[in-house]
């Protein structure tokens, strides 16, 4: 079979997809403007062919993605609910596209006015006093909110504070972002109902804590039950509870980490309000506090004042900036619009509804494959391919089979606590139709794991790829297409 | 599962071969197999010191990466370039694919490891 | 029920008896009472779609854009144009809706597309490798600071006082929290201070970051500093503008040893600040110390060429807190952007605009010296940006332009007192002789 063409293999000399005006200004010379020395002497070796070269390379490129508009998505902890087209439409006014970041505050009004009404909206759902919308995505949200907490703490004059606690079933980011800000990573595991284990960390806590990052609803989907007790531990100790938003989609309207006693929360826009995830970015990851952290949230702040909204800067305490600009305001304002839609009726029925859809799969599929924490499940829940890994089929051939069945896979081997993981988020977006087809799907491919397990393993057949060799592409890496090749 | 009668082991499953006051680390057939097809090692430099039950390198598959200990302490003296480019020499070779050969001074830390026999006991209760 | 659950009432019925409950508020047994909600959030009323699509538009219209106004600011955000392709492209769902391409299966458009963009920025850098994207050019600089700091294990950046304030500023946050000593070195007539580099340039240095052409939109002379860094054992790292990588020299061939950048520039809407997209290429040894995702080549089972994400054991979900950094999401679509922008732009098409750049820059900076109550800043070569001194307040002199639909350029006693009257013009391909008279005959109105 042919390989599929590069856009470097496609194209020749002279052919072109770009339209450009004549120079009509003088020409001087490129030498003289810039220096003999720093010119380039031949251009960038990028691809050369025409428009319709482009719109077809990329066109069928994008038919060989699985994505949200084509395909079933229940990928675990990512929630790939439906992104609303109108949102779509509204972030591409050239009132939002078209401004640049630098313009005079006047020129900008109605973005300042976008991003505080957003903190207010977003503080609201979270229980939190304030929200910085700054941070990219998730994980640079968690980093702000732990420097946030560093900053707090070195202001009161407790700098030697440098232990970060955080769950076995973590996100692999919680404990990555706490070393960026040079904390140390304490673990605590879970007890068998899935949750902290609490005498545990009664036994870690101590004085050089600077607080608990926590997913909740967790990482198997299930509601830290004793999230009160955990609360006044920690802060009992002088440290501070962190909120990794990551699960929020579970509990819109039901429950606010700001009422359960969270200090700091950031939020996955592009998860729980519905933005795309085009692919693997961009995200937006919002920070929200309470009262006593105000001052640290990363410059600027959006404030108002006689109807007037303008960029705060002069924040002493601040931690500082994060990001360039504002944060990436076109993802929020496809949040914003969804809010708008949803208003605060629908969106506690787009919790009540993820919660359950991800019951109704679970309470299906747990005769045939192992539940390892046999509850009501938030949004999410854990299977385990225990009992198939022993005939031989692993997690991974379970999810490279639902590829032939026209689904795409659950998250695999997260958490890491639970052996042959099968981490499974419907949303609240998917029919019973839809679930009850993969319900039959995830049944018949239990059954060929009994009778046939060769025949998964072969897994998929009908994707524009059968499996693809990873250990080659780590051992001798090709990152880059060479001409010569 | 293969081991070798000549060589010592630690509980972090290095073998150690002793040659005076030089001995060779690498993993063994136990570790190899373990963590699947190995994709990377990473390794230190020739100088560089390490002290008992120090980290001196990572070796890699797809999906894992384990740090891989010096199990008494010593100066590093050479290092097998050859894993750097052929990795798979883990999983193919353990007991020939050598990390890195140190160079130590008190060779009576050597008695806290394992022979050959208990080695393979110990294996036997860790699966 | 909202257009965008579908779960009608008997729906719900069948799942709860098949789940064994009697209501949807059975599920959430386990939150606990005192945490519940009582009653409804207070948000607004819902609006339904002719109602948001009106209220959007305005709060959009309460913003002045580059389309009703000419654009003459830059400052790390550029007014090129984007060719209709690219928004047709990255429109496309199939690549807008996906996520992380975890499963190379059912990936690939993205995967494939992503290989190409990496490639894209190795040449237009001349770097051996690229990651698959950062939040942003000044992230993408923090996290080489970051990552040179654990390469050398050293704990000292010096920087030019040259680059992005806005990434110095990142890079000071990032580095406080991580016990990072920057030190910023000064500028001679715009250009870097080789004499001050020199001084400061000590054993415990990890890297020095320069940015090319910088801030002040003046181009850099490189080799000898490139030579002078590595001679003391740091990393060279270099900003650039990939615009200005068409016309010159690839970093490489200066010495860099990380390159990063914003790519905005390639494609990408100014979108009031964000997304934009970093990127981040760097040697053949320093690969594996590389932070975010990468993407690679290999074969599936009927030894078809394929992509995969790969060299994953450098990341968070992998090694957790010991991996190279948190980073998770990046910014795909916006790196998607570029490559498509590039491959429209291709060889001819991005040296052309850096050339058209280039020229009316220079036009337009012949153009204002002419004026009284302008003289020039500095005496070094410049790209597509450039500085000029005003006698007027640049508030004031911004403030007649928008009076006149133009939007002036940046205010760089912003962020250097020393430069006061100092005025940052951006010229892109787009900007016209007319436009440009028409700014100089506006500027001269005033002055």
């Amino acid at each position: 079979m042919k390989n599929r063409p590069l856009i470097f293999e496609l194209g020749k000399k002279g052919r072109r997809a770009y339209s450009l005006p004549q120079c009509d200004v003088p020409r001087r010379n490129t030498k003289e403007l810039l220096g003999e020395n720093i010119i380039r002497e031949e251009g960038p070796d990028l691809p050369e062919v025409s428009e319709l070269d482009v719109v077809r390379h990329y066109t069928n490129l994008s038919k060989l993605n699985y994505s949200v508009d084509t395909q079933f998505y229940p990928l675990g902890s990512c929630t790939m609910k439906y992104n609303p087209k109108i949102n779509e439409d509204v972030a591409r006014l050239d009132g939002f596209t078209s401004v640049h970041p630098y313009q005079p505050e006047d020129t900008v009004q109605g973005a300042l006015e976008l991003l505080y009404a957003m903190d207010g909206m977003l503080s609201e759902i979270t229980g939190m006093d304030r929200v910085s919308l700054q941070p990219a995505a998730g994980a640079h949200g968690e980093l702000t909110g732990l420097m946030i907490i560093k900053a707090y703490h070195e202001n009161r004059g407790e700098g030697h504070r440098h232990k970060i606690i955080v769950p076995d079933s973590a996100h692999g980011t919680n404990p990555a972002s706490a070393m960026m800000v040079g904390y140390d990573v304490v673990e605590v595991k879970s007890d068998d109902r899935g949750c902290v284990d609490i005498d545990t960390l009664r036994d870690i806590v101590d004085n050089n804590v600077a607080g608990l990052m926590l997913t909740n609803p967790n990482t198997l989907g299930l509601f830290e039950e004793h999230i009160h007790e955990i609360s006044q531990i920690i802060h009992d100790a002088g440290g501070l509870l962190y909120y990794d938003g990551a699960n929020l989609n579970a509990i819109m309207g039901m429950a606010r980490p700001g009422d359960m006693g969270f200090d700091v929360v950031h939020l996955n826009i592009h998860k729980t309000f519905s933005t795309p995830h085009g692919g693997g970015g961009p995200g937006s990851g919002p920070v929200g506090v309470k009262q006593d952290l105000i001052p640290f949230l990363p410059v600027p702040m959006v404030e108002k004042e006689d109807n007037r909204y303008y960029f705060d800067y002069d924040r002493p305490l601040s931690i500082g900036k994060v990001k360039s600009f504002y944060g990436n305001f076109n993802v929020l304002v496809k949040a914003y619009a969804y809010i708008l839609s949803m208003g605060a009726k629908g969106l506690k029925e787009a919790s009540q509804n993820a919660v359950l859809n991800a019951n109704y799969l679970a309470s299906m599929l747990k005769k045939y494959y192992e539940l390892p924490y046999d509850r009501y499940c938030m949004h999410e829940f854990v299977l385990s391919a225990q009992p198939q890994k022993e005939k031989g089929v692993s997690a991974m051939d379970i999810a490279k089979g639902l590829i032939d069945y026209g689904f795409h896979p659950p998250t695999v081997y997260f958490p890491m606590i639970v052996r042959e993981a099968l981490m499974i988020e419907p949303t609240e977006t998917e029919s019973k139709e839809t679930l009850d087809r993969f319900i039959e799907a995830m049944i018949e491919l239990a059954k060929m794991a009994d009778e046939d397990p060769d025949k998964i393993k072969g897994a998929p057949h009908k994707a524009p790829m059968k499996r693809l060799d990873e250990t080659r592409a780590a051992r001798h890496p090709v990152l880059k297409w060479e001409r010569d090749s | 599962m293969e081991v070798r009668e000549d060589l010592k082991y630690s509980k972090d499953h290095e073998w150690i071969k002793i040659e005076g006051n030089k001995i060779y680390i690498g993993i063994t057939d136990y570790a190899q197999d373990s963590l699947g097809d190995v994709v990377f090692v990473e390794l230190p430099e020739v100088g560089e010191e390490f002290d008992a039950e120090e980290a001196f390198g990572v070796v890699e598959s797809v999906k894992a990466a384990s740090d891989v200990y010096v199990p008494i302490s010593g100066t590093v003296v050479e290092v097998n370039e050859e894993l750097e480019d052929m990795p798979e020499k883990v999983n193919e070779e353990p007991y020939e694919s050598w990390f890195i050969a140190m160079e130590i001074e008190d060779t009576s830390e050597l008695d806290s490891l394992m022979d050959w026999e208990a080695y393979r006991k110990f294996c036997e209760e860790e699966a | 029920m909202s257009r965008y659950i579908p779960n009608t009432h008997t729906d719900i019925q069948e799942m709860l008896e098949k789940i064994g409950v009697s209501s949807i508020e059975d599920l959430f047994v386990d939150i606990p009472k005192e945490v519940r909600v009582n009653g409804n959030l207070d948000l607004p009323e819902p609006m339904w779609e002719a109602q948001l699509l009106a209220h959007m538009e305005g709060l959009a219209d309460k913003n002045e854009t580059i389309k009703q106004n000419t654009c003459f600011l830059g400052a790390g955000a550029y007014d090129h144009h984007i060719p209709s392709v690219v928004g047709h492209i990255v429109s496309r769902s199939e690549f807008y809706t996906s996520y992380t391409p975890y499963q190379p299966e059912v990936s690939q458009g993205t995967l494939q597309a992503m290989f190409e963009y990496q490639t894209m920025i190795c040449e237009l850098t001349g770097m051996h490798a690229a990651n698959a994207s950062m939040y942003d050019g000044a992230t993408a600089l923090a996290e080489a600071a970051k990552m040179a700091c654990t390469v050398k294990s050293k704990d000292r950046i010096l920087i030019s006082k040259a680059v992005h304030p806005q990434s110095r500023k990142v890079l000071e946050t990032y580095a406080r929290f991580n016990g990072i000593d920057v030190v910023e070195f000064g500028y001679r007539d715009g250009q870097v201070a080789m004499d001050e580099v020199e001084q400061m340039l000590s054993e415990d240095t990890a890297a020095v970051i320069v940015q090319m052409p910088n801030f002040f939109g003046i181009v850099e002379e490189l080799d000898e500093l490139g030579e002078l860094i590595h001679k003391k054992g740091a990393l060279f790292i270099v900003s650039v503008d990939p615009i200005s990588l068409s016309l010159l020299k690839p970093p490489a061939e200066y010495g860099a040893d990380i390159v990063v950048g914003e790519g905005q520039s390639l494609g990408n809407p100014l979108n009031f600040g964000g997304p934009y997209v970093g990127f981040f290429a760097t040697t053949k040894k320093l690969t594996r110390r590389m932070p975010g995702r990468i993407i690679g080549e290999t074969m599936d089972e009927d030894g078809r060429r394929g992509y995969v994400l790969t060299l994953q054991t450098r990341e968070q979900h992998i090694r957790r807190e010991k991996a190279t950094s948190n980073i998770c999401s990046n910014q795909s679509l916006n790196a998607l952007t570029a490559a498509v922008y590039m491959a429209v732009m291709g060889k001819e098409g991005l040296s052309e605009v850096g050339d058209l750049c280039l020229q009316k820059a220079h036009y337009a900076y012949d153009k204002l010296l002419q004026l009284d109550g302008v003289e020039p800043m500095f005496n070094a070569p410049f790209f597509k940006e450039f500085v000029v001194k005003v006698d007027r307040p640049v508030s004031e002199l911004n403030r007649h332009l928008l009076s006149s639909d133009i939007i002036g350029g940046y205010d760089l006693g912003r962020d250097y007192p020393e430069l006061e009257g100092g005025w940052l013009v951006a010229v892109t391909e787009k900007r016209t002789k007319e436009e440009i008279d028409m700014l100089a005959e506006k500027v001269g109105e005033l002055l």
